[in-house]
């Protein structure tokens, strides 16, 4: 099961780094998300993938029973999942702004020209 | 007031302030005033922590009152509160100007509550002992910062900010993979569980794959060559106050984060890691300071200028003697308030000529020799001119370098500061000096830049006081680098005993294994 998580996650890595490389920004913003998929997908994988029960302690112990599933990195992801959800939301709200204002969301048209040479 | 309170209130002040700023929208006085006193407060309970830790040692608290490994641990050691009680200068400096500076809209879209959201991320960052509470400080201060750059939404806000948010999501991802691999191999976040952990594991080269991945999500952040294309094309566009902070703190906040990380975690492979760190190091310098030679926009110079200073930061951090990490420590205190005064200069000179290209600036010296003064002291200590405080911070940094043999980058970073000395130079004669009194309108100085002179001469001040009282400054630093040299009187105050005695069963055993992750 490892085996395989790690093949997906090493799949959309490579999925969203050439996504990352295009000149269409929505494209690229399409590209963190993926991105952002892969790592939680990793998180949950490192945490070590078992067939566990649900990691609840019984009012009478102080300490979860054994063979419990990791809740660590499941809440982890889960606080990943949050905050990218609102960097995604403001990301794609910038971009709806910056079309409406300059027209384009080809990144070609926001490179920096530098300094004029006639000094 | 107990350890616990003092620890927090960095981060409740701005959060309270936040809240009570978005609260007040329709009232811009009282914001102002509001933050203000919250980044005074800031400053006073930063100041009264440093009190606090030179009496009491490193102060460690688990949020929630649960004990490490199990609760969040927020740590103050001198690097920690040295950090905070600049940023909270910073934050008093730009409080002050941002009130002429920062237009109606602006404050009307919430300018108030990011800048103190921002300021609870940074102090956040500062102060937290865990690595996943770490990244989730940088979102925080990445949303407040997204925010502020782009409020305004000029077009040309617009195009940096892109540029901005695009480079540091993805700076955060793999900082997230980091954070994730680095459970996987110890079974703990804790930062001094962390430096007790990794020396066991037995996969030493997947530590460094690690360490490779935070270099390079930290090196982002901290505009590291080759990492630092984003700094330059988004920095000038946001109003001089924010950029200001912007110059200031956030590069500054990676470049902890490299420290804490390089000092306290991975220490394994210092000959690879490290020496990676100090070829960076000296190409950041170089490519910083040779493209600023050509721009001819105020602030343009003045961002790959924090590129260029960057650099001999992290060669504080790369040649990882005491000495070089105390002129690391004291590069970050004297190079925060020199380069967020410059770009308040910058702001001021725009609000009286209405420009910031040097081409279109002129006469600033005969129409207003007061801000040619302001502007002397932090452009002359940027380059490094005795005495003031960077000519204390590169010899520290020099000396440290000759005595560990490293005599190449010693020799790129004195030539780097002749370099720095003809941008500020460029600035002078082309800004400065042309033109007399009939050639602009010298009048008298508007009330606005008044203000701004107050907030530029406060930070101005600052530079004048750790040159002159070096000697103090220098002994601070130079706690800092004992507690990041020996690491084991941190691990104490976050866990309670001694490194010897750890007990690493209290981690969680993430293979079933007995006796702890990866004992052997």
């Amino acid at each position: 099961m490892e085996t395989l998580l790690a093949f997906v996650i090493g799949g959309l890595v490579a999925v969203s780094i050439y996504l990352l490389m295009r000149r269409d920004l929505v494209r690229k913003v399409i590209g963190v998300v993926i991105l952002s998929n892969a790592i939680n997908l990793l998180i949950f994988t490192v945490g070590r993938v078992t067939q566990g029960a649900s990691p609840l302690i019984p009012s009478a112990d102080k300490v979860p029973p054994e063979g419990i599933a990791n809740p660590l990195s499941q809440a982890l992801i889960l606080t990943a999942i949050v905050i990218g959800f609102g960097m995604l939301s403001f990301a794609l709200v910038l971009l709806y702004r910056t079309q409406q204002s300059t027209g384009t969301v080809d990144a070609e048209a926001f490179v920096d020209e530098g300094p004029d040479p006639s000094t | 007031m107990d350890s616990h309170t003092l620890l927090l209130l960095p981060l409740l002040i701005p959060f309270v302030v936040a809240v009570a700023t978005l609260a007040l929208r329709t009232r811009p006085g009282l914001q102002k005033a509001l933050n203000l006193i919250g980044m005074t407060g800031i400053l006073a309970a930063s100041i009264a922590l440093l009190v606090r830790i030179g009496n009491e040692g490193i102060q460690a608290t688990g949020l929630g009152g649960w004990p490490a490994p199990f609760g969040i641990m927020m740590v103050a050691d001198h690097l920690s509160v040295i950090m905070l009680i600049v940023s909270a200068l910073i934050g008093v400096a730009v409080a002050i100007y941002a009130i002429p500076n920062v237009d109606a809209q602006r404050v009307g879209f919430g300018f108030y509550p990011f800048m103190n959201l921002l300021m609870v991320g940074i102090n956040g960052a500062f102060l937290t002992g865990d690595l996943f509470n770490l990244y989730v400080w940088f979102e925080v201060m990445l949303i407040s910062s997204f925010v502020l750059i782009v409020l305004g939404n000029t077009d040309e806000q617009l195009a940096g900010g892109i540029k901005y948010v695009v480079i540091n999501l993805v700076s955060s991802l793999f900082f997230l993979a980091g954070v994730g691999m680095i459970y996987g191999l110890t079974g703990t976040l804790n930062m001094a569980e962390l430096a007790m952990a990794l020396p066991q594991v037995e996969q030493e080269g997947l530590v460094t794959v690690v360490a490779m991945l935070f270099l390079v999500s930290f090196g982002i952040k901290a505009a590291l060559f080759p990492l630092f294309f984003w700094l330059p094309a988004s920095y000038h566009t946001p109003p001089a106050a924010v950029s200001a902070f912007f110059a200031g703190l956030l590069t500054k906040v990676g470049v902890y984060a490299l420290i804490r990380v390089f000092t306290l975690l991975f220490t394994q492979d210092v000959g690879f890691t490290h020496g990676l760190l100090l070829w960076a190091a000296g190409l950041t310098m170089v490519s910083g300071v040779l493209a600023a030679a050509i721009q001819t926009d105020f602030r343009k110079i003045l961002s790959f200028h924090i590129i260029s200073q960057i650099g001999y930061m992290i060669m504080g951090l790369a040649l990882f003697t005491p000495l070089a990490l105390i002129g690391a420590v004291f590069y970050i205190v004297h190079h925060i308030i020199v380069k967020a005064n410059l770009f308040l200069v910058s702001g001021a000179a725009n609000q009286l000529q209405g420009t910031f290209s040097l081409k279109k600036l002129k006469g600033l010296y005969a129409a207003h020799p007061l801000m040619a003064v302001l502007f002397v002291i932090p452009a002359f200590s940027l380059a490094g001119f005795p005495p003031l405080s960077g000519f204390w911070a590169k010899l520290i940094l020099a000396k440290a370098g000759l005595e560990a043999g490293a005599y190449w980058i010693v020799a790129v970073a004195m030539a780097v500061g002749l370099f720095t000395m003809y941008s500020m130079s460029k600035v002078w004669v082309n800004a400065f000096l042309p033109g007399t009194d009939e050639d602009v309108d010298a009048g008298r100085t508007p009330t606005a830049v008044r203000v701004m002179y107050l907030s530029i001469g406060a930070l101005a001040a600052a530079t004048i006081f750790i040159s002159v009282f070096a000697g103090p400054v220098y002994e601070m630093a130079e706690q800092s680098a004992d507690e990041l040299m020996n690491s084991s009187a941190y691990i104490e105050a976050v866990t309670g005993h001694e490194e010897s005695v750890a007990d690493s069963a209290t981690r969680v055993d993430l293979d079933g294994r007995a006796g702890g992750v990866h004992a052997q």
